[in-house]
């Protein structure tokens, strides 16, 4: 039978872009739906009702929602290039880290990234502290998957793609400075391998995004 | 070899519960300790160090943490018992997508509920209300989350139900009037043993949320 596979995502999501490299790696043919998140579209409202996000997994007609979960369900289906360790605690931990990254590390990249002043500067500590347990975590490894790209890859994959882009952005020297060896030649073996460099979104493009981005966000707190 | 199982927990925390329901549905021997978490303990500083927060499951003293990857985790080592995912990998994406919905949402609304006051407490109590009847909403006409079998979402979510008393006192409203299925839901839930034993008592909830009311001075 023939598998119908859709992914709704945007040109940017890093959220979305851990979708995209898992299916690749795994050698699965799917679709990509593209949406503008400005105008979204009413399949996506539909498949999406509750978050009204991508990405959004569509498998033979029944949605997925929430990258961490997505990447789950394609573990689960398609069991070639397996993504997570067999191990139950090897599994949690990578579980553990991916969850990091979502609720400590991203945010406070995002705030070192939009706040001023006093503020800035304490989620620039709190980044500092996230990314040694990052570092941490590569010790003797060249992906945190091991030898081989895997989940947690997927899940860091964004620091590859955004940090220096933010970087040049806001002038922050985030991972640059060289105090995170281990992590900056993740970064770059990340992106530099080809199922992940094919699907690199523009860096001018980028910069450009998060230009806008973080001028919006500096204007509104700006006294007048 | 005999596992040893050890969970580190605060009694009054509804993450905590997940685990202690969890390890009763397995039927797992394990070891409780309560934290006291104006004073946390070197084990949970040194099982915990990046979150210093309990909940906390040692197995054979590996911890993991994180309420439901930890309920993952059970899940998978004591697999021979009481299934708490079901083996459909979709079914399995709807399950955790539920409770991921109750991670990313509940608490942070029920505590603006009982944190608050005046207008700011009337917008944090139709924000809870809403999201508990989208809840209801997938919760439909099925016995619980997952069907006919008691699974990850319920688990996620019913450690709540021993908070209501509290909401509700401090909010001054009723959810049973609001979301009756979920109340229908809570309840079948807590005839099972292995709920009803995990739950904390509505009271002692109540005295606890009183209590950092007035350490916050939010009363």
């Amino acid at each position: 039978m023939a598998e119908e596979v859709k992914l709704f995502r945007n040109w940017s999501s890093p959220f979305a872009l851990r979708i995209v490299w898992a299916l690749k790696l795994k050698g699965i043919e799917y679709e990509t739906i593209l949406e503008d998140l400005q105008n979204k579209s009413s399949l996506l409202l539909q498949y999406n009702p509750v978050h009204k996000k991508v990405p959004v997994l569509l498998h033979n007609g029944k949605p997925i929602l929430e990258s961490l979960v997505i990447l789950e369900y394609i573990e689960e289906t398609w069991k070639q290039h397996p993504l997570l360790p067999e191990d139950p605690f090897e599994k949690a931990t990578a579980r553990f880290w991916a969850r990091f990254n979502d609720e400590k590390l991203l945010p406070s990249i995002r705030d070192a990234s939009t706040k001023q002043g006093k503020e800035q500067e304490e989620a620039i500590v709190q980044v500092e502290e996230n990314l040694k347990y990052v570092e941490e975590k590569l010790k003797g490894n060249v992906f945190f998957g091991g030898e081989t790209i895997g989940y947690l890859d997927l899940a860091f994959g964004w620091l590859a793609n955004l940090v220096s882009v933010l970087e040049e952005v806001t002038g922050l020297s985030l991972t640059a400075s060289g105090k995170f060896p281990l992590l900056s030649a993740w970064m770059q073996n990340f992106s530099d391998a080809p199922v992940i460099k094919e699907c690199w979104p523009p860096r001018d493009k980028l910069i450009i995004k998060y230009q806008a981005m973080i001028e919006k966000y500096t204007a509104v707190a700006a006294p007048k | 070899m005999a596992d040893e199982v050890i969970l580190l927990n605060f009694c009054p925390s509804v993450f905590g519960m997940r685990i202690r329901i969890a390890l009763a549905e397995k039927g797992i021997e394990y070891e409780y300790r309560e934290e006291d978490l104006k004073n946390k303990s070197p084990l949970l500083l040194k099982m915990n160090p990046v979150h210093k927060k309990i909940p906390v499951l040692i197995h054979n003293g590996k911890p993991v943490c994180e309420s439901l990857i930890a309920v993952e985790y059970i899940d998978e080592v004591w697999k021979e018992k009481a299934p708490i995912l079901p083996s459909d990998p979709y079914q399995r994406a709807q399950a955790r997508f539920w409770a991921d919905y109750v991670d990313k949402k509940v608490y942070a609304a029920a505590r603006n509920v009982w944190a608050t006051k005046g207008e700011e407490q009337e917008a944090a109590k139709k924000e809870f209300i809403e999201i508990l009847k989208v809840l209801e909403g997938e919760l439909g006409d099925k016995p619980y989350f997952g069907g006919e079998t008691f699974g990850l979402t319920d688990i996620s979510l019913i450690g709540y139900y021993c908070w209501f008393y509290a909401y509700e006192t401090f909010g001054n409203f009723s959810i049973e009037s609001e979301c009756p299925k979920l109340i229908a839901w809570a309840k079948r839930c807590m005839e099972k043993e292995s709920v009803s034993k995990s739950l904390a008592d509505p009271h002692t909830v109540y005295d606890f949320v009183l209590g950092v009311k007035k350490r916050l001075g939010l009363e």
